[in-house]
């Protein structure tokens, strides 16, 4: 054990959180706290910047863009960008779930073409998974592709995904053998969203935004050489982007619990601040704890990876303490709130711009991706313990 | 940076896990757990002999002059196999309280012996209030010529029926800067012990009176400032990593009874229901694991957060502890509720651990304290 960093780690820290406070975006960015709109202008540009001064994707190859370094120092940044509290970038779900993937599976071709182009945000990127009947049983889904000749004809319909408006290019699953177990017919295909016979409906969303949208698939040809991996052997593929989608939507809340804190201590109800009020103050402490359990627990992971341990049923738990926790987060803010937890955006009375009733939506949203908490508690109990399978 | 074990750890904990195995089955320490005085001989004998009493005390009195996470990791394993007897108490508590608040003269006395587990030390705090709140410790410790002599009773102190000495918490004058920690030799005149009958028999914990106990001027230890707080820190790692290896161990015989007892024609682990709750045991212990190895290393290294993270993990871990062994017993239907199913010593196990030392509410409290609220 020892949580020392070296004199050119922390030299490195002292050079990342000096470019942050020289370079902090103007105009704020939060999801849900700005429109849909404004949040995609100003989350490109601030992903440009980021790539620019070369704070994104610093473990990437450097013949993708990347700097090939350590994953101790894209923690450094992490953390620093945490801290900085400087919104999101518009390519978080490609940079944190797709580049990897590609990095495993994808040919040399597909490397070259797609990773730089993720890092400059140039292209958007949507994940083309959930079907009407496929959500947690995903390995379920339809959308079909026939292969004929060096293209895929691709038919059918996803649902649920996210940016799909503003998107260049999706990364998704469809089905290429209807007839093996469903698991053996699944292809992972990269589909360029301004082909012909693509059709995208925008889908108002519980929080009046419309950023998950339908898509239709009408006779939509895609190269061959867009697909990842073998043929009918997507499910792997898959399950890369699933690894990494877990520990991206797992990262430890720390900055939404400082929120929490600075709101807690200025909310007051019977002249009492609510750090004082003997319900909530027990109830953020277990949170804080929480936090804190969450931020040493993927130090431990990410040691793990540095000193290439393997680890067991430790790794598959981040994801699911993670997002609940966030949502516990938010149903306090809720709780300590009040009435005021109920305006919304752009109310002049609204406390913190509103950020409140946002976090309360995004909370329950993170839950969903790369599988629901039930899903996540099926694979904790089936993989991880090696109870006998339910079904 | 590395937030993990090293090599020699992993190997400390894994050789600790076979020994145990091997010395303290179940059949052991029901044994134990059946005779009066609770204290495990012969197994104490064999653990001195592995260092096991020695690993936090200084090499020059005798010891191993490891650090916390050392003895976390071994703690571990004992909460697993549900030890009894004084380990944690005498070669961690007692000891912490000699290493932080000692003088020379009084380590060498005592340290060197309590390394090589040919004496026990114990550390009596609370009292009829059950608190460890400064305010709540009133054990008169009146001035007598240029002694001491104490007067008042304990409670819930670890085996100090066997113990060659103990470390009490009293006070001179009842003012906020008080307290005082004595040393007091296990049969010195005027000290009653009585074991407290208590349901979690892997533990013997004492009643102790003091009436009219003379002390001589070098009985006091000398660095109090800050004594109590840091033996509350130490204490609560302590125990925690107990909690730890126990909710391992009784989730781990939960689990591995589901995966062979069959209802409605298939094992009952195959049942959701079971299985989310298994998840969310896990899901809990092993972020609580992270914190208890990060609050024995803050220990370690003397960091300014030390106190708020040994009460961060002693807060969560004796909750983890006490839910984990509860949903045990319960997946385990009713033989899990048996005398002869060892469920149950896990069980009442927890609920040892998850006071003493301070209650998941003190804790939090502290932290909350601790972190300006
Ligand atoms: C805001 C948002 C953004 C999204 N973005 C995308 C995206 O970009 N791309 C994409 O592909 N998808 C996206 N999704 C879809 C998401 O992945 C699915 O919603 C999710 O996988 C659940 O599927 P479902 O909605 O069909 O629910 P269902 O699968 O119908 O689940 C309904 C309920 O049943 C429970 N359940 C289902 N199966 C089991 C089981 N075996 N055991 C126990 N409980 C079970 C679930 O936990 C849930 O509580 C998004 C969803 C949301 C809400």
């Amino acid at each position: 054990m020892d949580l020392n960093l070296t004199p050119e780690e922390e030299a490195y820290r002292e050079q990342v959180r000096a470019w942050l406070a020289n370079n902090r975006p103007v105009a704020l960015h939060q999801r849900g706290v700005v429109d849909g709109k404004t949040w995609v202008e100003r989350a490109k540009d601030w992903q440009r910047r980021l790539y620019e001064g070369g704070l994104l994707a610093l473990s990437w190859p450097r013949e993708y863009g990347g700097q090939a370094l350590d994953p101790m120092r894209q923690a450094i940044v992490s953390e620093e960008l945490a801290r900085a509290n400087v919104g999101g970038v518009v390519g978080g779900n490609a940079i944190g779930m797709l580049g990897p993937t590609l990095i495993t599976w994808g040919t040399e071709e597909q490397k070259r073409r797609y990773l730089p182009k993720i890092l400059t945000g140039e292209e958007i990127w949507c994940q083309g998974y959930s079907e009407p009947g496929a959500g947690s049983d995903l390995a379920s889904l339809r959308t079909r592709a026939e292969l004929q000749g060096d293209e895929f004809v691709v038919n059918g319909q996803k649902v649920w995904t996210s940016g799909a408006h503003i998107a260049d290019m999706m990364f998704g699953l469809v089905r290429t053998n209807p007839d093996a177990p469903k698991h053996k017919g699944i292809s992972y295909l990269l589909i360029d969203m301004k082909s012909p016979g693509i059709t995208v409906r925008p889908l108002v969303q519980m929080n009046g935004e419309a950023d998950f949208c339908e898509v239709f698939f009408d006779n939509v040809r895609v190269p061959r050489a867009n697909l990842v991996g073998e043929l009918n052997e997507g499910w792997k593929v898959a399950n890369t982007t699933m690894v990494h989608e877990r520990n991206w939507l797992g990262a430890s809340p720390q900055r939404l619990f400082d929120k929490l804190m600075e709101r807690a201590r200025q909310q007051r109800r019977r002249g009492v601040p609510m750090t004082s009020d003997p319900l909530f103050r027990h109830r953020l402490v277990d949170m804080q704890i929480d936090v804190e359990a969450m931020r040493l627990h993927a130090l431990r992971l990410l040691s793990n990876a540095i000193h290439k341990r393997q680890g067991g049923v430790e790794n598959m738990v981040a994801k699911l303490v993670g997002t609940e926790l966030h949502h516990r987060m938010a149903l306090t803010a809720m709780d300590m709130l009040g009435d005021y937890g109920t305006l919304a955006r752009g109310e002049q009375s609204a406390l913190d711009r509103g950020v409140w009733s946002a976090t309360w939506f995004g909370s329950i949203a993170r839950m969903f991706g790369g599988g629901t908490s039930e899903i996540q508690k099926n694979v904790i109990a089936e993989r991880g313990l090696g109870m006998p399978k339910s079904r | 940076m590395d937030f993990g074990l090293t090599d020699e750890q992993e190997q400390l904990k894994s050789g600790a896990r076979d020994f145990l195995a091997n010395e303290c089955s179940s059949a052991v320490v029901r044994k134990v757990m059946a005779e009066e005085s609770g204290l495990a001989p012969e197994l104490y004998k064999k653990i001195a002999e592995l260092g096991w009493t020695g690993m936090i005390i200084p090499e020059e009195f005798g010891g191993l002059g490891l650090g916390m996470l050392d003895l976390a990791v071994l703690l571990e394993e004992c909460g697993y196999a549900a030890m009894p007897g004084p380990f944690a108490f005498s070669a961690g508590i007692a000891a912490s309280a000699l290493k932080l608040g000692g003088s020379p003269q009084q380590c060498q006395r005592w340290l060197p012996g309590l390394a090589a587990g040919s004496v026990t030390g114990t550390v009596a705090m609370v009292e009829e209030s059950d608190s460890l709140d400064p305010a709540d410790i009133t054990l008169s410790a009146a001035r007598d010529g240029s002694g001491f002599v104490l007067n008042g009773v304990k409670l819930f102190v670890p085996y100090a029926h066997a113990a060659d000495f103990m470390v009490v918490a009293a006070r001179i004058n009842p003012g906020p800067d008080g307290l005082d920690f004595f040393l007091v030799e296990g049969g010195a005149s005027g000290v009653t012990s009585r074991i407290m009958r208590n349901v979690d028999q892997t533990r013997r914990i004492c009643e102790v009176k003091f009436d009219g106990v003379k002390l001589a001027q070098d009985a006091r230890l000398p660095n109090r400032a800050e004594l109590l707080d840091r033996l509350i820190d130490a204490g609560a790692v302590i125990m925690a990593a107990d909690c730890l290896g126990g909710s391992e161990r009784a989730l781990e015989m939960a689990v591995e009874y589901s995966k062979v007892r069959e209802q409605f024609g298939r094992p009952i682990g195959s049942f959701q229901a079971l299985q989310h709750l298994a998840a969310e045991l896990i899901a809990a212990i092993e972020p609580a694991r992270s914190l208890l190895w990060y609050a024995a290393y803050a220990q370690d290294a003397g960091l300014e957060d030390a106190s708020r993270a040994a009460s961060m993990a002693k807060a969560r871990l004796s909750a983890v502890y006490s839910r984990t062994a509860d949903q045990s017993v319960l997946m385990h239907g009713g033989i899990g509720f048996t005398w002869e199913h060892d469920i149950h010593l896990w069980f009442k196990r927890a609920r040892f651990d998850d006071p003493f030392f301070g209650d998941p509410v003190f804790h939090r409290e502290r932290v909350a304290v601790l972190s300006g609220y």
